[in-house]
This record gives structure tokens, sequence and C-alpha cells, in this order.
């Protein structure tokens, strides 16, 4: 999408501040809840975001994508492998000096430990520019704007159709044999009868629930914390205390 | 990185909780004046009765406050830290023997009443010094 300069001010007041970058990358501390000015109880999930390092640029030209890379967190250098570490290292290696001696360009390094959580968030004409080094906090955000939060959300294991999706099971009694929490027959329910013999995708069946990438969009942000890099959201976010979360900018209009 | 600090939680409430706790204990007899706001003009209700319960921590801890009403019983909880509580005054002690008084919910007329405390414990005797 191609925006133009008008556009961008002329919606300043709808989430931006002035054609804020992308997002950032941060941790689920938990939930609690805080009284707005009218004294009415919000509940609110605290996210610890920020400070992040924009670890590279990818651009149309080289990468065929306009994307920033932010990493979050530091990795301890013993548990980051060598492409960790070199990934963010602006180094004089042999191979780098030999390169440069060839005239080829350097890479553009920001210059910081190892990040523990590194991700991209996709860029357009409307976002400002980052440039590999710099640190992103949580001025990104200004309080009553909404947010997408993306998370991977609690993994619940192998779980079947009554818990997983709430199905009814089979009866007591009346003949049901050992089948009791099983979903009954599927061969009618998942065909298109006369077009298939087989069973439609997407049928609900047992199976892996959760520990999958969740984005909850339009969440308002209560209240930005510059001091701590805290953020709060009102309402839920996925994933455990503790786990990653990507914060960026709803794709959500009006 | 260490683990997300778990006092973030703390901090964050802190903001709301507030500045001087209220003072009173179970079984207290305590007038609590709320916020209302009608239409644009805001006024104070009181209400009125025995602190029988208190429960949670932090910004959800709440206290339930039971009285008669046309002879029939009246439960209301309050959030501690709600700023729509201006103000919580202790009528009278109670003594009691125990965190929640839900017994008094099976108690009618005269058996409801409780004994007066007059030797205050410290905590209450100072809330009171101070008001």
């Amino acid at each position: 999408m191609t925006v133009g300069s008008e556009w961008i001010e002329s919606h300043l007041d709808l989430c931006w501040v002035n054609a804020m970058p992308v997002g950032l990358l941060g941790r689920k501390v938990g939930m609690t809840q805080v009284y707005d000015q009218a004294g009415v109880i919000v509940p609110v999930t605290v996210i610890q975001a920020g400070p992040c390092t924009v670890l590279q640029v990818r651009t149309q030209a080289r990468d065929g994508y306009e994307a920033v890379q932010l990493g979050f967190g530091e990795k301890p250098r013993r548990l980051a492998t060598r492409a960790e570490r070199g990934h963010v290292a602006a180094i004089a290696s042999r191979r780098s000096k030999s390169r440069a001696a060839r005239g080829i360009a350097a890479v553009a390094k920001a210059d910081c430990e190892p990040a523990r959580f590194v991700r991209e968030f996709r860029t357009d004409a409307g976002d400002a520019p980052c440039e590999v080094g710099q640190k992103l906090t949580v001025e990104l955000f200004a309080e009553g704007v909404h947010v997408d939060v993306i998370g991977r959300n609690k993994g619940r294991g192998t779980a079947g159709v009554m818990k997983q999706h709430n199905f009814g099971g089979l009866p007591a009694s009346h003949g049901v044999k050992r089948h009791h929490r099983a979903s009954g027959s599927v061969g009618s329910h998942g065909c298109d009868r006369g077009h298939s013999g087989k069973i439609k995708k997407g049928k609900r069946m047992a199976g892996r629930w959760g520990n999958e990438r969740i984005t909850v969009r339009n969440l308002k942000v209560v209240r930005v914390d510059l001091e701590n890099n805290v953020l709060l959201v009102r309402g839920a976010i996925p994933g455990p205390n503790g786990g990653y979360v990507m914060v960026s900018k709803t794709n959500k209009r009006g | 990185m260490t683990a997300p600090k778990k006092d973030l939680l703390k901090l964050v409430e802190a903001s709301s909780l507030r500045a001087e706790p209220l003072q009173f204990a179970i079984g207290d007899t305590v007038n609590i004046h709320t916020r209302i706001l009608e239409g644009d003009k805001e006024r104070i209700q009181i209400f009125n009765g025995v602190v029988i319960a208190r429960r949670g921590s932090g910004t959800r801890e709440n206290f339930t406050v039971r009285r008669i009403v046309a002879g029939e019983g009246v439960e209301r909880t309050f959030p501690m830290n709600s700023p729509k509580i201006a103000k919580l005054e202790v009528v009278r002690h109670g003594k009691v023997r125990r965190a929640k008084l839900f017994y008094l919910r099976d108690r009618l007329g005269k058996a409801t009443r409780l004994t007066e405390r007059r030797a205050a414990p410290k905590k209450v005797a100072k809330a009171k010094s101070e008001e």
C-alpha cells in the first residue's frame, strides 16, 4: 500500500502519532486491573515491551520486501550460535577485511548482544524509516491508540473434541458403550453429498490443541510507562505469563 | 535478559491503590460514603452495615457489608481501592472470633447483634485517633 503524506497527516489522530515504525517486541508479565479516571475498573495485561534494537532492514531491492527486523532481550553469548552472534556483531573479522579489500560494501550491523527474541515487522510507505542499531521503546505508542498483539497461545497437548471444540459427546446410556466422549459419526457432516467421498477440510476433530500463533486485534493501550518500558493494554493476550509477544499497529481501521 | 519482573505487576497496581488504606476490622459496623453520579451531579450515598468478609489482594481486594433493610438482608461488596468510596467511618467495633461472619446470614433479629469491643486493637485505635 502506498500512502501519500496528506493521507498520513489527515489520519494522525487515527492511530500513529507520526507515522510510527511498525511495532515492538515484548514479554507478557501478567494480568491485573487498574482504575481509570472515572473510577471504573479496567482489566489490563501488563507487557514489558522494548527496548528493541533494529537488527536488520529488509528492502525491496535486496530482499524483495520491506520490513524491519527487531531483537528483544539479550541471550548470553555462550548460548547464542555463531550465526546469531555474527548477525549482531560489528567485528573486523578476516572475512570482512578481505571482502572490504575486494570492494564489497559491509553489511550494517546493530553492534549489540545477541537477541533472545527476533521478529520482523513488514513496513509500508507510511512508516517512518528505521536504521540498523536504532533502539525502539514504548514511546512509539500513545495512550488510547489501538494495537494488535501476536503471540503463541498455551499448548494443551492432545485434546478430545469435547474439550477442544465443545462437542456434546454421546449419551451416557441408550446402548452407548465405552464411547461417551467421542465425536460420533463424521461422514455425513463433513461432505457435500454427491460431490466427493472425502471429509471436508477444517472438520473439527480431536488432536493437538494450542501452541499456535494467535493475533488479538484492536486492543486499546491503557497506559504507557516510559520509565519501566511497560505497556498496559485492555483485555487478554495470548500465551503464558513470561511468553514473548509482538505488539504492532492494528490493521483494523475505524 | 532475566525473567520478567513480577514486581512490575505490583508497580502497575500501586497506581490504583488507595494512598491511605481503609482502616476497619471484620465485625465493625461501618458507614461507607460512596460517590454516585446522577446525570452531571455527584452526590454521596451512605451505606451502613456490618463488615462480614474481606477477600483478595492488591487492586482486587474487596469487602462485604451486610445490613437488614425492611426485614430483608442486604449485602453489598465494595472494591477496597475504588475511588468511588469517598470515606469509611467505623461506628462500632464488634467482638468476633472469625474472619468471615457468614453465620449472621442464618440469624434474625436480636441474634444478629455483636458484642461491642471496648478495647480496640492497636491498628484500629490508631485510625480512630487520626480522626
